[in-house]
């Protein structure tokens, strides 16, 4: 015994630097763990309002509008983002640093301003709002405005994950692809896509994650249909913490068991 | 065949000036420089990865230079063999074989282990590149790149990563490949003993440019100018002034005391003598040598390189002696020594 914890004495000691870390990580990841354990904790204390929650149809849809809307959001991202992805990762090109700051714009300005901006723009009167309501499309307070809203938050994680993810793949292995008799775009679909996919799933998933916890600019541009945070919101700011929690705790449990599920479908490939 | 006529490209800090290359049908031609002179680029530019800016390529007496690499029907190796690492060693071969219209699933089938057969990997054919080792990763690499018959075969220092025994063990392999399958290939390399055995012909680039074009003994012995030289092995570079010619044998006079006679066509004028280090004999007495050229020196240093030492004397020569040599001499360091070496040894340029 005395061995053994002398040994391992000598090892810690050797490996100083990460167990100092360690600790200092871990203040994060008990931040992180405590404030979500303590509300699922508190909820099983108030187990029955927590199946109110869970058979209320209003609660059900809201948070069926933010999944959902949350998948739109990601697919258009994927439709229009990896193309983009790819593009910046292989190409360099004067401006190249201009539109990757474009995309990353989304990440540092305070999601009120953006939902602003986005009003401004989409609104039955803005550039884009307008000619697409004389096409009898509205955007604001409808399903279309919480997809619009959500996207434009979310777009910079798929991007910016997709694109190092293509980075990683070395050119080269394009390049034997080609010579191998395989077109452009079959090498991209059979060698390229596959390869930077992991990178591109976990770069959906944050953009998912993302998009569904949007609040600020889906308040302003599509207060309804009710979407689940805005939902939440309202409970608090009307009933409480008592009224906001079970719903909370419903939503961030619907997405961390869609999370896990993804998190295992992208081990699993690897 | 291969030609490159006046290709010019200009890529990050690499650039192409003026190459004109021509690589008869089932030559095994070998481009030979330094890191940084471009030989990547050039090769990569003659498959169609990359567009030359100006200038044109031809394979098989087609220009190809604005054909897509997939349809130039050329076979490409990297140094790092660039495998598909999500494909087996299987899958990776029949990759391209799968692509052509031309051939049934039976043949494609057929041919893909007879190719593996033929390079003894028949029994890594479920396993994926990270489990193999170099050697086997390039040799995977070969059967992918030869599986759908290429014309030619592009290679991009396709031994440089590998330990020495694999490295002898898949030059014959690649000697193979050029004599049973006659395809014609251009290898790309910094190696000198690799360019030695393998090739027909050298090409060496320097700088973006091709200084030379020869067979090895003309590269290695003849080298046109001093960088091509020195590149090449060459240690003793001297300048000197011809004094005389006598029946084809100029007579130079030199830094070391005594002229030295060399054959060449020279009569008179500023010259600098080639000689190798291996062509230079030494011995303890004048003895009765036929060479022409006898210098006395001191021994200023022995290193010992592999199975040779290296021998550098006051007077600036350098010879290259097997060890068996260097012991039945009992060659120490500050002995006197003479240095002999024929006049067809010392190669003279302008």
């Amino acid at each position: 015994m005395k061995l053994l914890s002398s040994w391992s004495m000598e090892k810690l000691k050797r490996e100083k630097i990460y167990v100092i870390f360690l600790f200092l990580g871990l203040v994060l990841v008990a931040f992180v763990f405590i404030t979500l354990g303590d509300m699922l904790y508190r909820q099983t204390e108030d187990f029955p309002a927590l199946i109110d929650a869970a058979t209320n149809l209003v609660v059900l849809k809201a948070i069926g509008i933010s999944i959902s809307m949350a998948m739109a959001s990601t697919l258009i991202a994927f439709f229009f983002g990896v193309p983009l992805a790819y593009f910046l990762a292989r190409k360099d090109f004067p401006g190249k640093s201009i539109i990757e700051g474009i995309v990353d714009i989304p990440l540092m300005i305070p999601h009120i301003v953006a939902g602003i901006a986005l009003y401004g723009v989409f609104m039955r009167y803005g550039v884009i709002g307008a000619p697409l309501k004389r096409l009898g499309i509205v955007i604001t307070d409808a399903y279309l405005g919480i997809v619009i809203a959500m996207l434009f938050m979310s777009l910079p994680y798929l991007i910016d994950t997709a694109r190092e993810g293509f980075k990683e793949v070395d050119p080269r292995l394009e390049n034997v692809a080609r010579s191998l008799g395989a077109s452009h775009w079959k090498t991209f679909k059979e060698i390229t896509f596959p390869l930077a996919f992991p990178s591109i799933l976990s770069g959906a998933i944050l953009s998912w994650g993302r998009a569904i916890s949007e609040f600020s600019a889906v308040l302003i541009l599509a207060y309804h249909p009710i979407s689940a945070p805005i939902l939440i919101y309202e409970k608090f700011t009307s009933f409480g913490l008592a009224a906001s929690r079970p719903i909370s705790v419903l939503l961030i449990s619907i997405c961390l068991v869609i999370f896990i599920l993804l998190r295992m479908l992208q081990k699993g490939r690897k | 065949m291969i030609e490159v006529r006046n290709l010019y490209k200009d890529w990050k800090e690499f650039s192409l000036k003026d190459i004109n290359l021509e690589v008869k049908k089932g030559e095994y031609f070998v481009i030979l420089g330094p890191t940084g002179a471009g030989k990547t680029l050039l090769l990569e530019t003659i498959a169609g990865f990359y567009f030359p800016d100006r200038g044109e390529v031809w394979i098989e007496g087609q220009n190809v230079t604005n054909l897509p690499p997939e349809r130039r029907r050329i076979g490409f190796i990297y140094q790092d063999y660039s495998l598909f690492p999500h494909f087996t060693v299987e899958e990776n071969i029949e990759f391209g074989l799968k692509l052509r219209k031309s051939t049934s699933p039976d043949t494609n089938r057929k041919r893909l282990k007879e190719i593996m057969n033929w390079l003894g990997i028949a029994h890594l054919a479920h396993r994926y590149p990270a489990t193999l080792s170099g050697g086997e990763q390039q040799k995977v690499a070969i059967a992918r790149a030869i599986a759908i018959e290429p014309s030619i075969l592009l290679l991009d220092e396709p031994l440089a990563a590998l330990d020495l025994r694999t490295r002898d063990y898949l030059r014959e392999e690649l000697k193979r490949v050029k004599e049973e399958l006659g395809i014609t290939m251009v290898h790309v390399t910094h190696d000198q003993t690799e360019a030695m055995v393998l090739a027909d012909r050298i090409a060496v680039m320097m700088k973006g440019q091709i200084m030379q074009v020869g067979t090895p003994y003309e590269i290695f012995n003849k080298p046109l100018n001093e960088k091509i030289a020195d590149f090449v092995g060459v240690e003793n570079i001297l300048s000197g002034v011809v004094r005389n010619n006598e029946n084809g044998v100029a007579e130079i006079e030199v830094d070391l005391g005594r002229n030295i006679f060399a054959v060449s066509d020279y009569h008179a004028g500023k010259v600098k003598l080639f000689i190798r280090p291996e062509d230079i004999i030494l011995s303890e007495s004048r003895g009765e040598s036929s060479a022409k050229n006898v210098m006395k020196g001191r021994i200023e240093a022995l290193d010992d390189i592999g199975p040779l030492t290296r021998v550098k004397m006051a007077n600036s020569l350098v010879a290259l002696i097997t060890k068996q040599s260097r012991e039945s001499l009992g060659l120490q360091k500050g002995e006197e020594v003479y240095a002999t070496f024929k006049a067809t040894s010392v190669h003279v340029v302008r």
